[in-house]
């Protein structure tokens, strides 16, 4: 075999309390898409910044093409070819395209020079974009574009690409596929990341699975099935959730002739919306992020008002009552943001279970809080959903994404909701706590519970719920039962392909 | 009430005086902002600048050497400020006031001998022709040399964030400092340079006011222009002309109730010296009602590991 353009040797990394990665090893081919894989808190990003510069390892050595290569910062790795399109952190949002990709370079052009180039190679790659619009305008499928030409623009030799599906359409990942096969035939080669097995499947040559920080296995994931690799990353037999058979009830939550201008400026109004979600059937919507989610929760929560009869729980006109009265009546929410919105982040769990469980579970008598019950109840999601956590005194920012997002779902879930509203339930959450909090949802639809799952994960979607509806734009698609729904039927719902073509060089 | 004693060219002469410090200061608090740093100490820089400026023209007998001292003054203090929060990432809000109440105590003690004192004379401006012209003369060729360095530092930052890398870098840091640190810019330096030039500036305003407008020495006699400055910067939408605009408008309707005062009209004295504050936040306030909003980093504590 002729020299890997990347070797890893035993690279290691400890963080006070933790290691991040232990003696980890492995090769990266020229032309190879390797797919690097693990559940959170494996290792991966640690991983990837010392291949990018940020981080420097404790031990352990990387060859580029058989030089010993230790970038000391991100300039000299991209001086060395090696480019990389993060999952977070790295737009700007005040200012525009160009600037933003002018900032990712070593020596740009002058901006309308750069400008032309940001067109020709958007053009060549199947994904257009104006370098003069500010990010903040754009969508999270355009602002992934950003990226990618950011680094397309460096003609990068190695390009390491930290989870990039979790914002597309099916449709869009094509795309992007098809712009990565390309890539991969010019001899780039690519470090994929992801927890999206059937993607690295279809995509990639190579993979590498960690767990806990050290190198567990590697695998050609075209003859391996996504299953053997799911139980690799976590180590243990994964469940599938079940799906009990169930009668459905009466209409539990009916929406109707729904339109709301949104309050954000760069949001989405929802336009005319119908839907009706009866007790024991969880209703699925999909689309990509940015086309009226979080107004539909908004309005479902409380949070925006609209006409009284425009949403009715159990027959009863509810559009002009605030949250609170709401869950009074069984209709509870939990958005997607996990830091912020779902949880205040610097307080403890325990207050955090009071905020939203005051109502339904009593936790306050005339005007005292009752911290004794909160605490209990703070420790009884912490047991029935395995929150990892020292216990219901620490701060919810101190709490892994996963395990926090499992703290919300199951503050909701415990407080035996007659509606239940969940906004990407499992975002950025590992395989087996996905797959937990997703068998409490079936769970809590067969006890009876209409459930409104919004997600942007389709294979989540089409696990659990009944039937599926699709957002686009503010307007929901009718909903139709999920059993033999094809991907290509689901992405006409969403509304194709938002203005994407495969690439032609 | 003689109305006709008021000179509109002195006016205008005497507003772009009045104005300067606090164009000077807020220039300055615009850069480090900009730059996603909070600093509440710009009274402080200011003082402190305005005693060193004052001490070093006294003894040397050189307003330029005097100018450069506030610089470095004010500078220097702000090297407190950064050290604070960048390296050991105290609180922004607090390191700030802490600074000005600082900057406030150690010019007192370093301004003990020089109590009625008169500094050397800042020479004006004297070109020939230009300065004779009428009226356009005395109001743009008749004054100090430090006038006009305030309002072409103005000109400078403007370019320098509109039109250079490194302005689109020190925005950068300002806008988001996680992104700018995972593309590999230093933001720590890049703040602490930013806070520097703030500090530079603030002192040289504060000089400003103890060399040229009033030129002599009071403890506290910056009297508030830095929490005006601080107020500036944020009602002119972090825009240099805006500030350039919103410190001379704050300059020339200060003079201009000066001049009421004395031509005594029969406003109330409270209500003439309210003025300027109300009708510069009235005017912001109206310009400032297009989109543009603060660095979004602003304020916030930056370590990398996050």
């Amino acid at each position: 075999m002729s020299t890997p353009l990347l070797r890893i040797e035993g690279l290691t990394k400890a963080y006070p309390g933790v290691v991040a990665n232990d003696h980890v090893s492995f090769d990266i081919g020229e032309g190879e898409v390797h797919a690097l894989l693990g559940e959170n808190g494996a290792g991966k990003s640690t991983l990837v910044k010392m291949i990018y510069g940020l981080v420097k390892p404790d031990s352990g050595r990387m060859l580029l093409r058989g030089e010993p290569y230790a970038p000391p910062e991100p300039r000299a790795a991209r001086a060395d070819g090696i480019a990389m399109v993060f999952q977070h952190f790295s737009l700007f949002e005040a200012l525009n395209v160009a600037e933003n990709i002018a900032l990712g370079m070593e020596n740009p052009p002058p901006l309308r020079d750069l400008a032309d180039d940001i067109r020709r190679v958007s053009e060549t790659y199947g994904l257009p974009l104006d370098p003069y619009r500010v990010v903040g305008d754009l969508s999270a499928g355009e602002r992934q574009r950003v990226e990618i030409v950011r680094c397309l623009l460096q003609d990068p030799k190695l390009l390491i690409m930290d989870e990039p599906t979790s914002v597309l359409t099916p449709q869009e990942v094509q795309i992007l596929f098809e712009t990565l096969r390309k890539l991969k035939a010019e001899g780039t080669s690519i470090l994929y990341i992801s927890h999206k097995l059937e993607e690295i499947r279809a995509l990639c040559d190579h993979a590498t699975i960690l767990r806990l920080g050290k190198n567990v296995g590697e695998c050609d994931p075209r003859e391996t099935s996504a299953r053997d690799m799911a139980e690799m990353m976590v180590g243990a037999v994964l469940k599938t959730p079940e799906r009990a058979g169930r009668e459905l009830g009466e209409v539990a939550l009916d929406v109707s002739g729904l339109s709301v201008k949104s309050p954000s400026e760069f949001g989405t109004s929802l336009k005319n919306l119908h839907m009706e979600v009866r007790k024991g059937e969880v209703l699925g919507i999909g689309g990509v992020a940015g086309n009226g989610q979080d107004e539909l929760l908004a309005v479902l929560s409380g949070e925006i008002l609209t006409d009284a009869s425009a949403v009715k729980l159990h027959g009863r006109p509810v559009g002009r009552m605030g949250p609170g009265v709401r869950r009074g009546l069984g209709l509870l929410t939990a958005p997607e943001e996990r830091l912020g919105h779902a949880a205040a982040p610097d307080m403890s769990l325990t207050e955090n279970a009071l905020l939203t469980g005051a109502v339904r579970e009593k936790l306050v008598s005339n005007g005292f809080l009752r911290w004794g019950d909160t605490r209990a109840f703070a420790q009884r999601i912490i047991e029935a959903f395995d929150v990892r956590t020292p216990g219901p005194e620490n701060a919810a920012r101190s709490l892994s994404g996963g395990n926090l997002q499992k703290f919300v779902i199951g503050r909701e879930v415990l407080q035996r909701p007659e509606v239940l509203v969940v906004n990407q339930p499992t975002w950025g959450v590992d395989a087996a706590a996905a797959a937990a909090i997703r068998q409490a949802i079936l769970d809590l639809a067969a006890e009876g519970a209409a459930v409104v799952c919004i997600s942007q994960d389709l294979d989540e979607l089409m696990e659990i719920s009944d039937r599926f509806a699709a957002l686009n734009e503010g307007r929901l698609s009718a909903p139709r039962p999920t059993a033999g729904l094809t991907v290509d039927e689901i992405g006409l719902m969403m509304g194709g392909a938002h203005g994407m073509e495969v690439a032609h060089v | 009430m003689d109305l006709s004693a008021i000179n509109p060219v002195l006016l205008v002469a005497s507003l772009m005086v009045a104005a300067t410090p606090l164009l000077l200061a807020s220039i300055g608090e615009l850069v480090v902002e900009k730059s996603g740093v909070l600093n509440l100490g710009v009274e402080g820089m200011m003082i402190t600048g305005a005693i060193s400026g004052f001490a070093v023209a006294v003894e040397t007998g050189s307003p330029t050497l005097g100018f450069v001292a506030a610089a470095a003054g004010g500078a220097l203090l702000s090297l407190l400020f950064a050290l604070l929060t960048q390296v050991a990432l105290a609180n922004q809000v607090a390191s700030g006031l802490s600074l000005t109440l600082f900057g406030l105590g150690l010019s007192a003690l370093m301004g003990q001998g020089y109590v009625g004192v008169k500094p050397p004379p800042t020479p004006k401006l004297d070109i020939p022709v230009l300065t004779d012209l009428p009226v356009v003369g005395r109001i743009l060729f008749g004054h100090d040399l430090m006038l006009y360095v305030g309002v072409a530092i103005v000109a400078l930052v403007w370019a320098v964030l509109k039109f250079t890398r490194a302005g689109l870098i020190l925005r950068a840091v300002g806008e988001n400092h996680h992104a700018a640190h995972a593309l590999g810019y230093k933001v720590v330096r890049i703040r602490t340079l930013a806070i520097l030039f703030g500090g530079a500036c603030a002192g040289l305003g504060g000089a400003y006011i103890s060399l040229v407008r009033v030129p002599q020495w009071t403890e506290g006699m910056t009297a508030g222009v830095g929490w005006i400055a601080l107020a500036l910067v944020v009602f002119a939408s972090w825009k240099p002309w805006r500030v350039l605009l919103g410190a001379y408008l704050f300059g020339g309707i200060t003079v201009l109730q000066l001049n009421l005062q004395a031509a005594g009209v029969a406003i109330p004295v409270e209500y003439l010296a309210m003025s300027p504050y109300i009708v510069t936040i009235l005017v912001l306030v109206i310009l400032s009602a297009d989109k543009s909003s603060a660095p979004a980093s602003l304020g916030r504590t930056f370590h990398a590991s996050h």
